[in-house]
């Protein structure tokens, strides 16, 4: 560039602003123009945009030329650029060679923290781009299945809306910055001895972070380190010093339990070992003839979980009452439990239960959920302890928690101590109080008094507003870590791919704090372990805890505790108003994934709703308030009032409000923000979670999108659901009592089940017949399965509106079915994916045939074929087939072509899909064991839904085969198919659910 | 008219003439032919043009926004994959029956009263199977490959899936369209020639001197024209019954309860005929008021079309009572018994009630009346009341029968767009367009039969004197 600029004569618009004052001549010019025509400015101009368009009147330069064309070949393919980690990171090599082969994919373990807690997953990464999470085999929390977030949690890594850049006081800034400013601030700090220096963490479990943090306060002796988690096991824990006088994890081990008894714990789907507990509570209750048993779950609840709806009885109870229950039942048992308040009125059989559990004594289990106050929690550890179970059914660890302090009472002491004026710098890592603190303790107000406030998360969020500083967090697929899983176990979390957008973790920004600036995520890691394991087998270690997703033999030893309960008598509360329970939701838990779509709109367990929360409410309690569903009631609590839509909920507790927390975000992205209502405003430090709300109608109403219509019809106090009778009419949901079944295992057959007569000869499968059985018994609606196939199958998401036109793409789905009475119905979670009939009606109905049938017996789907008739959807019985009325796949956005599956085609608009069995899956699987000229292993091919199923309730295999497992379930008498009566030969078949009720309860 | 007043207009017997009486055949081609050649275009054809045009303006506008965005424009979805299109394709293609069997099932009977309403007829029909055909290439998800409907050899080898009644509609919607406009087209040509012979404009003269192929009238001429007619005719006579049975096929194959009914294919027939006939009589009587046809399109011809309106109602309702039997006769908790409790009681039960009303309850009970059959005004009234209750009845076919079928859990609702609007009253504007523009430049009445017919009337009357 040629500028007539002297060198050393910086310029600016300041500078030329000044000059011109100087300037002898008249002060004002009459525009720009006069500016303008000034030699400095035109200098000023020179140097501000080096590039003169003037230059350009010769044309470009070949030289010129070629540089662009070299750019715009290099931008091109930049969205397709993915890179992996500079330092090495290790495949889960158990079958896979070591190094990339185009077109196979790779799987490393690694895990998801969630509220701190880890996961143990398997990740499936395509030539260095992560798409697909499974469970880690290996991993205790897993055992190779996942959970709905941790499903969806590769669409948060490609999430377009993720914070991308440093931001300083709401501008863009940089991490050199970042870094200059905080050597500034930490040098400033070691003279005050870190005298209003505070850190704000989520719940720790982190060996590495937890030994950051300390050598931080021993360099700042004065600093303080503050953890709050939206999602608390507060009480959990209180519940524990209550019971033993100390902090300490409990474990439960529900494969040894014959009688389990909820009080308000939705253990299958809620907590850090949900995943876990879900396996083993299946394990314990799987059928494979009349000589099989099951364990017995009581529920006491106050909404319908995933739990409740596995329930032989379940006891609706507004969760206050809960205690009453837990008192009544110690009683029974001889705890001194205080003065036992009268149990709510409709359980009448604690007499009976206290029977079967003192049958039970050594195999029986009482566990009590997050959200019950710390009481509860003390009186189930006094049962398990009075009943024999500990070191059975349940045994006690040291606190998982690297620190476990009470999270409220921490964040009330951070908020105390600014408005003491004591906190001057405020490090805020990876949580959101701005959001999710409860109102009255005003976090929000305070955080502003403090003079340096950084902030370091996935999104700009609510507290990143508030913010100095904020830095974009590194994702747990692109960041190395650590953190325990419920029963202690560690797993070394490595990345995946490099950070999308230069994000960073909390371990890189306590390093920077630390005064070790510039060391990296992997050095702040691997150092801890090579202190923690020294010696020469370091590398080994490091290679087979990477290879393996954990850390060998690091699970918390079982911890003697001894029990020393004073139940102090029930407090009287004189509450007025209805009851509100505080809940995660079910699909975005804390809030935290507003922005997934993925999880916005799959259908929320039982009720179905889709990208919005809603005030649960019973039946009964609709019509005492006179409301319906969708219309809009104010509560209001504690000063602060939400607008609420009303949605009536089979099961309900009366006079109880269910809220699912996580909506009503400001700032999640343009996914989460603005929809539902933030059920935090209703939350206090006194009840965080149970609490009480004025109830006010409003008169207007709110549009709720769910994907199962609930038609209830019937007379008062008889009450049924339309589409729930109609279901059980028809046989598409079976169920019996073990009892029954025991007399007569063919009990649940029925009139029309086989193959009917058809013209035609059958068609001969000499190889590979595919079929899959789904067992009632085991499936709990959790929808782990419907997530996963979503990402597996680049599966499209439609929005709100569409879902409440019938429009949602979801390839399987669960259905869920009430029997009996609504205030408490028996619950079927059926899950739906296709049939792959074998007289299928799709097929002989489409005019360019663009559905056939397989010779392994699929019912395929030839997308490029398709012309969008629909005709095969009108006659599909099972309606399983989904249609792309309008272009739903987003094919412009470049963060989401990463994400997408290479091996499944990305539909376009017009054509119709449905469920493959995972073609891709079975296809790379028979590929491998052609070239290796071998059989078929049973097994070995998982469908996406079965591979990641919790409660192992998909069985998918050869048919054929008579060995397979999937032969073998087909084999079992409460093997059924749906509408077989129409003769489709459904190839996807169903076990019958088993309820084992006690036989002294008659209900 | 007073409490005697049945008394006072008797049946029409063989008196009522199917042509007043004092035309000869310079009278019949001059008022005829007037309409096209001489008449000065009345202002109301020009306002219904107009609205004929906003209505087409409107479907071009519904259809570059559907082919622009997708089916998602319109209220279908999972479970009800077919909305609005397949109702109105039904409905068009059910109206456009009366002209095949006017023109050739009538021809063959022998029906001489057929003769001045079989043009229009014909042209009726014609525009409708237009309308028709529009919707299922519409309603395609992807429409820009309908021809893989087609079997033509490709180079991948791929042939339509000959078991799915789509491709039989393919055949028997695209027969019947070439049958309509070959019919239509070689019984206008005697007519072009007149048109032809009598217009004074050098253009027109040229235009209907083209289309005229050359006619001059020689008795060679009429005696192949009648041989060619005949056999189109005896061509024709299975479409009248093929087509909306094949038609029908699309539900009855399906296994959906509602669909998949033996009876459907003669009940789709007559329904078809039912339409089709209101639609005749919905276009006769302004037609022959705005133009002083009443000469030509005679009480007698209302009342012969009223009739044929009450068997096939009858025919109708019979199919209606069968599908409630069969549904109560299979027994509480089958499919069907719920289907229909969920016509009559469910979210769609003022829409059955309502196409009981239009197709059973008000004609049924009126036609039989000769003084209701004879009264104009209330016959056009039930003329419209039957279309209204025809669109119904597919309506009540494809929609209620998806909207809960097998699996409770997929229950779901269809409620119509704007678009699912625009595209119906768009198609509508279609009909009334090319209608207008029709009865504006052809004669919409067949010159030469209807010379026949004063001739033969001529005849008899002279045969009586003798």
């Amino acid at each position: 560039m040629k500028s007539n600029r002297k060198p050393g004569k910086p310029l600016d618009l300041v500078q030329i602003q000044a000059k011109l004052d100087q300037s002898p001549e008249k002060r004002v010019w009459r525009g720009l123009d006069e500016l303008a025509g000034t030699p400095d400015y035109r200098d000023f101009l020179a140097t501000e945009f080096p590039h003169d368009p003037r230059a350009d009147k010769q044309g470009v330069s070949r030289r010129n030329m070629l540089k662009l064309m070299g750019a715009s070949a290099a931008l091109a393919g930049l969205t397709a650029c993915t890179k992996l980690p500079d330092q090495k990171i290790v495949p889960y090599a158990q079958q896979q060679p070591e190094n990339f082969v185009p077109g196979k994919p790779l799987f490393y373990a690694t895990a998801m923290p969630l509220a701190g807690y880890a996961t143990g997953l398997l990740v499936e990464s395509h030539m260095g781009r992560p798409t697909k999470v499974e469970g880690n085999p290996t991993h205790p929390a897993s055992l190779g299945s996942a959970n709905v977030a941790a499903q969806a949690s590769v669409l948060g890594l490609y999430d377009p809306d993720r914070a991308q850049v440093v931001i300083y006081r709401g501008r863009v800034g940089d991490w050199s910055t970042f870094l200059t400013s905080m050597d500034q601030r930490r040098s400033d700090l070691l003279e005050l001895k870190g005298s209003g220096l505070r850190i704000l963490t989520g719940t720790v479990t982190s060996p590495t972070l937890a030994e950051q943090i300390q050598s931080i306060l021993a360099q700042f002796p004065q600093a303080k380190w503050h953890q709050y988690e939206p999602l608390s096991r507060d009480t959990v824990r209180e519940g524990a010093k209550l019971a033993f006088g100390e902090y300490v994890s409990t474990v439960y081990h529900l494969d040894q339990a014959d009688v389990i008894v909820s009080l308000d714990a939705d253990f299958l789907s809620a907590g850090p070992g949900a995943v876990r507990y879900a396996r083993d509570f299946a394990d314990k209750r799987r059928i494979s003839g009349p000589e099989s048993t099951m364990s017995r779950l009581y529920v006491a609840e106050s909404t319908p979980t995933v739990t409740g709806g596995m329930a032989d009885h379940r006891a609706p109870m507004r969760a206050r009452d809960v205690e009453a229950f837990a008192r009544a039942l110690a009683l029974g048992l001889g705890i001194k439990s205080g003065d036992a308040a009268s149990p709510p009125a409709s359980v009448s059989w604690i007499p009976a239960l206290v029977r079967d559990l003192q049958n039970h004594r050594g195999t029986s289990l009482v566990i009590a959920g997050e959200q019950q106050p710390p009481i509860v929690h003390a009186l189930a550890h006094a049962i398990n302890d009075a009943l024999g179970n500990v070191g059975k059914t349940v045994h006690y660890t040291d606190p998982v928690e690297a620190n476990p302090v009470n999270g409220l009472e921490s964040l009330k002491e951070l908020v105390a101590d600014i408005e003491g004026g004591h906190v001057d710098t405020l490090f805020i890592l990876g949580v959101n109080p701005v959001y999710d603190a409860p109102p009255d303790v005003r976090f929000a107000d305070h955080l502003l008094k403090v003079k340096t406030r950084i902030h370091l998360s996935l999104y700009e969020d609510e507290t990143a507003e508030l913010c100095h500083w904020h830095v974009p967090e590194a994702h747990f697929l692109e960041s190395w870590g650590d953190a325990r899983a419920y029963d202690g176990t560690v797993t070394i979390i490595q990345p995946l791919i490099s950070p999308l957008y230069d994000g960073k973790s909390a371990y890189e920004i306590l390093a920077v704090l630390g005064g070790q600036a510039g060391s990296t995520g992997h050095d702040v890691i691997r150092g801890y372990w090579e202190r923690q394991k020294p010696g020469a087998d370091f590398e080994e270690f490091w290679q087979t805890s990477l290879n393996n997703g954990i850390v060998a033999e690091s699970a918390l030893a079982p911890k003697p505790v001894k029990l020393n309960l004073q139940v102090a008598a029930p407090a009287k509360t004189n509450a007025s108003g209805i009851e509100i329970v505080l809940r995660p939701d079910p699909s975005v838990g804390d809030g935290s994934f507003a922005n997934n779509s993925w999880l916005q709109e799959v259908p929320k367990p039982i009720t179905k709703l889709t990208w919005d929360n809603a005030a649960l409410i019973s039946p009964a309690s609709a019509r005492k308030l006179g409301v319906t569903n969708g219309e809009l009631v104010k509560l209001t609590s504690h000063g602060q009032s939400v607008e609420a839509p009303i949605w009536i909920t089979p099961g309900q507790a009366d006079d109880s409000l269910t809220l699912h927390l996580g909506y009503g975000r400001r700032r999640a992205g343009h996914v989460g923000s603005g929809i539902g209502f933030n059920a935090y405003l209703l939350a206090s430090t006194e009840s965080p979670r149970i609490g009480t709300a004025e109830f006010e109608k409003t008169g207007k109403t709110y549009p709720l999108s769910t994907t199962q219509h609930h038609h209830i019809m019937g007379k008062e106090g008889e009450e049924r659901e339309e589409e729930s009778v109609a279901a059980l009419q028809r046989k598409l949901v079976r169920g019996t009592t073990l009892e029954e079944f025991r007399k007569d295992p063919e009990v649940t057959r029925e009139e029309g089940d086989g193959n009917g007569p058809s013209m035609y000869p059958s068609f001969p499968y000499n190889g590979n017949s595919w079929g899959m059985t789904i067992d009632l018994n085991s499936c709990i609606g959790c929808n782990a399965c419907v997530v996963a196939c979503q990402s597996e199958n680049n599966i499209p998401v439609v929005g709100k509106e569409q879902v409440s036109r019938g429009r949602e793409m979801q390839w399987i789905r669960i259905d869920t079915y009430f029997e009996g009475g609504l205030e408490n119905p028996a619950m079927y979670n059926q899950a739906v994916p296709c049939m792959h009939c074998e007289n299928a009606p799709c097929e002989y109905v489409c005019p360019v045939g663009a559905t056939m049938h397989s010779p392994e017996g699929l019912n395929e789907m030839i997308y490029n074929r398709c012309v969008g008739t629909r005709y095969c959807s009108n006659n599909c019985p099972y309606k399983v087939r989904r249609f792309n009325f309008e272009l739903w796949s987003d094919w412009t956005t470049p963060s989401l072509e990463p994400l997408r599956n290479p091996d499944v085609t990305v539909r376009s608009r017009g054509v119709m899909e449905k469920c493959t069995y995972c073609i891709q899956r079975i296809n790379r699987v028979k590929i491998a064991a052609e070239k290796e000229d071998r059989e078929l292993q049973d097994g070995e091919i998982l469908t996406a839904c079965q591979q990641t199923c919790p409660a192992q309730a998909i069985v998918f295999g050869n048919i054929n085969d008579k060995g397979s497992r999937v032969a073998k379930m087909k084999a079992q008498s409460r093997n059924y198919g749906l509408l077989e009566d129409l003769n489709t030969r459904p190839r996807t078949t169903y076990l019958a659910k088993l309820r084992n009720p006690n036989p002294e309860i008659k209900e | 008219m007073g409490a005697d007043g049945l008394q006072n207009t008797p049946p029409l017997g063989p008196k009522v003439p199917v042509l007043a009486p004092g035309h000869t055949y310079a009278t019949i081609t001059d008022k005829i032919s007037a309409i096209v050649l001489t008449q000065k275009t009345k202002k109301g054809w020009w306002a219904g043009l107009l609205v004929g045009l906003s209505l087409l303006g409107l479907l071009h506008i519904a259809i570059g926004y559907l082919l622009t965005v997708g089916v998602g424009i319109w209220g279908i979805n999972i479970p009800v994959g077919w909305g609005f299109a397949i109702v109105n394709f039904v409905w068009w293609i059910g109206i456009g029956h009366a002209g095949t069997l006017i023109s050739a099932f009538l021809l063959l009977m022998r029906q001489e009263w057929r003769q001045s309403i079989n043009r229009f007829a014909e042209a009726m029909t014609l525009f409708a199977v237009a309308c028709a055909g529009m919707f299922p290439l519409l309603h395609m998800g992807r429409p820009w490959v309908f021809y893989w409907m087609m079997p033509y050899p490709d180079t991948m080898g791929t042939w339509p899936q000959f078991r799915s009644p789509l491709v039989w509609d393919v055949f028997a919607v695209s027969t019947y369209g070439t049958i309509s406009l070959l019919f239509w087209f070689v019984g206008l040509i005697p007519d072009l020639a007149t048109l032809r012979d009598r217009s004074k404009n050098a253009i027109s003269r040229l235009i209907y001197g083209g289309l005229a192929m050359g006619w001059r009238g020689s008795a060679r001429h009429w005696h192949r024209y009648e041989m060619a007619y005949l056999l189109l005719a005896g061509l024709a006579t299975p479409l009248v019954v093929s087509v909306h049975t094949v038609v029908s096929f699309d539900f009855t194959l399906g296994v959906i309860p509602g669909w998949h009914s033996t009876i459907f294919p003669p009940y789709f027939v007559a329904g078809a005929i039912y339409s089709g006939f209101a639609m005749v009589v919905t276009l006769a009587i302004p037609l022959r008021k705005f133009y002083g046809l009443e000469d030509f399109l005679t009480m007698h011809h209302l009342d012969n079309m009223a009739k044929i309106l009450l068997a096939t109602g009858l025919i109708v309702a019979y199919g209606y009572g069968m599908e409630i039997f069969m549904a109560f006769f299979s027994g509480p908790n089958t499919y069907d018994h719920y289907m229909i409790l969920n016509r009559m009681t469910g979210p769609y039960a003022p829409m059955y009630w309502s196409l009981i009303l239009c197709n059973i309850a008000i004609p049924l009970t009126t036609l039989w009346s000769a003084k209701i059959r004879q009264n104009v005004a209330a016959l056009f009234v039930i003329s419209l009341v039957i279309q209204v209750g025809m669109w119904l009845e597919r309506f009540i076919i494809v929609i209620t029968s998806l909207h809960r079928d097998f699996m409770p859990s997929s229950w779901g609702m269809y409620y119509p767009t704007k678009w699912d609007w625009a595209v119906y009253a768009g198609t509508m504007g279609l009909f009334l367009t090319l209608f207008l523009l029709f009865i504006r430049f052809l004669p919409a009445l067949s010159i030469f039969e209807m010379r026949g017919l004063a001739h033969e009337l001529k005849e008899k009357e002279d045969g009586g004197k003798h």
